[in-house]
């Protein structure tokens, strides 16, 4: 919070979401259900802003709050990834045989 | 530039890199290798932060975190992925507010009119997010009814409800320390959230998940912009764009705007207009058959088009399918299966549960590939789908799912249906579909009519 707002940070905003339209709208339907179980997953990044709050020892509000951010974002990590991987393992060629 | 800082740009390349990977399926798990990586990176580097005084929550919390996470990991079934996923939407929500929130009641006092802009915004998206994305894993898992639930004035409710809190949000930032306006955006949000979705049925949610996916990251890059943490708002940009472009999919699948799915409640509008239709048409008899007489229509095929829908899901049939398929192709037969876009109840559905049940990826086809080939197939198997399949999509101006892209499947030499019942599919529309010349209707459970004919087949051979 005591940092400013600087013009370069919109431009990272929007760059990567040009990126990330053009990155993702090459992903095939098949893959949409793992895409959005790994930007999930992905997303979780949140647990480094919510790591930084809970270890600050403003008050025990502030820390219940981001304990619980914590908690939260970290079952959508490891959850996150544990699920894209059990999904993508799936996806098998013709040919191949059951593991 | 600072080690943390060094971190946080290796793991926003290799989070790229992640994505990229994703588009084939043969290196989509490297590339989640890839990213898995970057976040530990992340996280590790994070724990070094000079800011941090105390270990203790951020412990419990890992701790606690992964232990929950187990059990809606592991141990999920296939087919309930898609509450799986809205819940992970939920809980995302979820942190980016908490967050927001203690960043507000710690620093409400000294706040400028942009931070508390920023704080606004995030906590009104989280908190919508947070009890649409709840609502949304209610509805799918059947907690709460499927159907739209609607009322009269829903609209001009819900639109005053959305007003007054962007009103509020104005406020907010002109006066940033008063306390009162932000937990009133706070609360209003998260009831927001639960009116939002009450008036969405279970058919559109495919759209409805790919909007808060793009909400979720929307939430998370702004949370980045109030921490002035870069990678968060990279990461937050990129699902932010994957969800907008699943939802837009979605929406183009359906022939429908975001505005009609969230505002036009499907199901209650068409179920009216569908009685003045039906009348005429329902004097035709349709045909139907046991699984035993379906049976010999597939002794003389020689290509054979499958096409799966929610029912499959329904009745979890996609094992018995394969085994069915499996029959078939042991006696040369060629089967493909065809995946309307929002066939089942989140992008991709279909193509999950038959990659379950070990069907390989090569005989699945996207609409536009598979559309073509109908007219050669000797039999279109329809397996508990409905609306994609309609006909009067294509033909019937009058229809509401007129000019929505379908399947094919009327083209086929012969079509067969398993279906629970006469009842119309999600939309409440007839489907013309059923009183063709060379439509068949299999009535029984999904699951039971395929493996009767899995099994049947194999004595036959």
């Amino acid at each position: 919070m005591t940092n400013v707002l600087g013009i370069s940070d919109v431009y990272l905003f929007i760059l990567a979401g040009f990126l990330g339209f053009q990155l993702i709208l090459r992903i095939p339907p098949l893959l949409h259900t793992p895409l959005m179980a790994a930007t999930n997953a992905i997303s979780g990044i949140a647990l480094v802003g919510s790591i930084v709050i809970a270890g600050q020892n403003y008050s025990l509000v502030t820390n219940l709050l981001a304990f619980i951010a914590v908690t939260c974002s970290t079952i959508n990590v490891v959850g996150g990834f544990i699920i894209t991987d059990r999904i993508l393992k799936m996806f098998k060629k013709e040919g191949k045989k059951k593991p | 530039m600072s080690i943390i800082q060094s971190c946080y740009l290796l793991s926003a390349v290799l989070f790229i890199l992640g994505i990229k990977f994703l588009s084939s399926p043969e290196t989509a798990r490297r590339g989640m290798h890839l990213a898995l990586f970057g976040m530990i990176i992340a996280i590790v580097g994070t724990l070094f932060n000079a800011e941090i005084v105390t270990y203790f929550w951020i412990i419990g919390g890992l701790v606690l975190g992964t232990l929950l996470s187990l059990p809606i990991s592991l141990w999920v079934p296939m087919t309930k992925i898609p509450q799986r996923i809205a819940l992970s939407h939920a809980g995302g929500a979820l942190a980016a507010s908490l967050i927001g929130i203690a960043e507000y009641y710690r620093y409400s006092a000294s706040l400028d009119s942009m931070n508390a802009g920023i704080i606004g915004a995030e906590v009104l998206l989280g908190s919508l997010t947070f009890t649409g994305s709840l609502m949304v894993a209610a509805k799918l898992h059947g907690i709460l009814p499927a159907r739209p639930i609607t009322y009269k004035g829903q609209n001009f409710v819900n639109l005053t409800l959305f007003a007054l809190m962007l009103g509020l949000l104005l406020y907010l930032i002109l006066n940033p320390a008063l306390n009162t306006t932000f937990y009133t955006i706070l609360g209003l949000s998260l009831l927001f959230g639960v009116f939002l979705v009450t008036p969405i049925g279970a058919a559109d949610m495919p759209v409805v998940i790919a909007i808060f996916n793009a909400y979720g990251g929307l939430v998370s890059a702004i949370m980045g912009f109030m921490l002035a943490n870069r990678i968060q708002i990279i990461t937050g940009a990129l699902d932010g764009a994957s969800g907008f472009i699943l939802s837009m999919l979605m929406c183009k699948a359906m022939n429908r705007s975001i505005g009609n799915v969230l505002l036009g409640a499907f199901g209650k509008t068409e179920a009216s207009t569908q009685n003045n239709q039906a009348g005429g048409a329902q004097d035709v008899p349709v045909k139907s058959l046991t699984a035993e007489e379906a049976l010999a229509f597939f002794e003389q095929a020689k290509s054979v088009i499958v096409v799966p829908g929610y029912g499959m899901a329904a009745s979890q049939a996609h094992h018995a399918l394969r085994e069915f398929v499996d029959k078939l192709k042991s006696k040369n037969i060629n089967v493909k299966y065809a995946i309307h876009p929002v066939a089942g109840r989140m992008p991709g559905h279909m193509n999950v549960l038959l990659a379950e049940a070990n069907v390989p990826y090569t005989d699945l086809y996207d609409m536009d590939d598979i559309n073509p080939e109908f007219p050669h197939a000797d039999i279109a198997l329809v397996v508990g789908a409905n609306d994609v399949t309609n006909p009067a999509a294509r033909l019937v101006k009058s229809s509401p799912i007129y000019g929505m892209p379908i399947l094919d499947v009327d083209k086929a030499k012969k079509v067969l249906v398993c279906k629970r019942s006469m009842n119309p599919g999600f939309s409440g529309i007839e489907n013309d579909l059923y009183l063709q010349e060379n439509t068949w209707l299999i009535f029984d459970d999904a699951k039971a009519t395929l493996s009767k004919m899995a099994y049947g087949f194999k004595g036959g051979w």
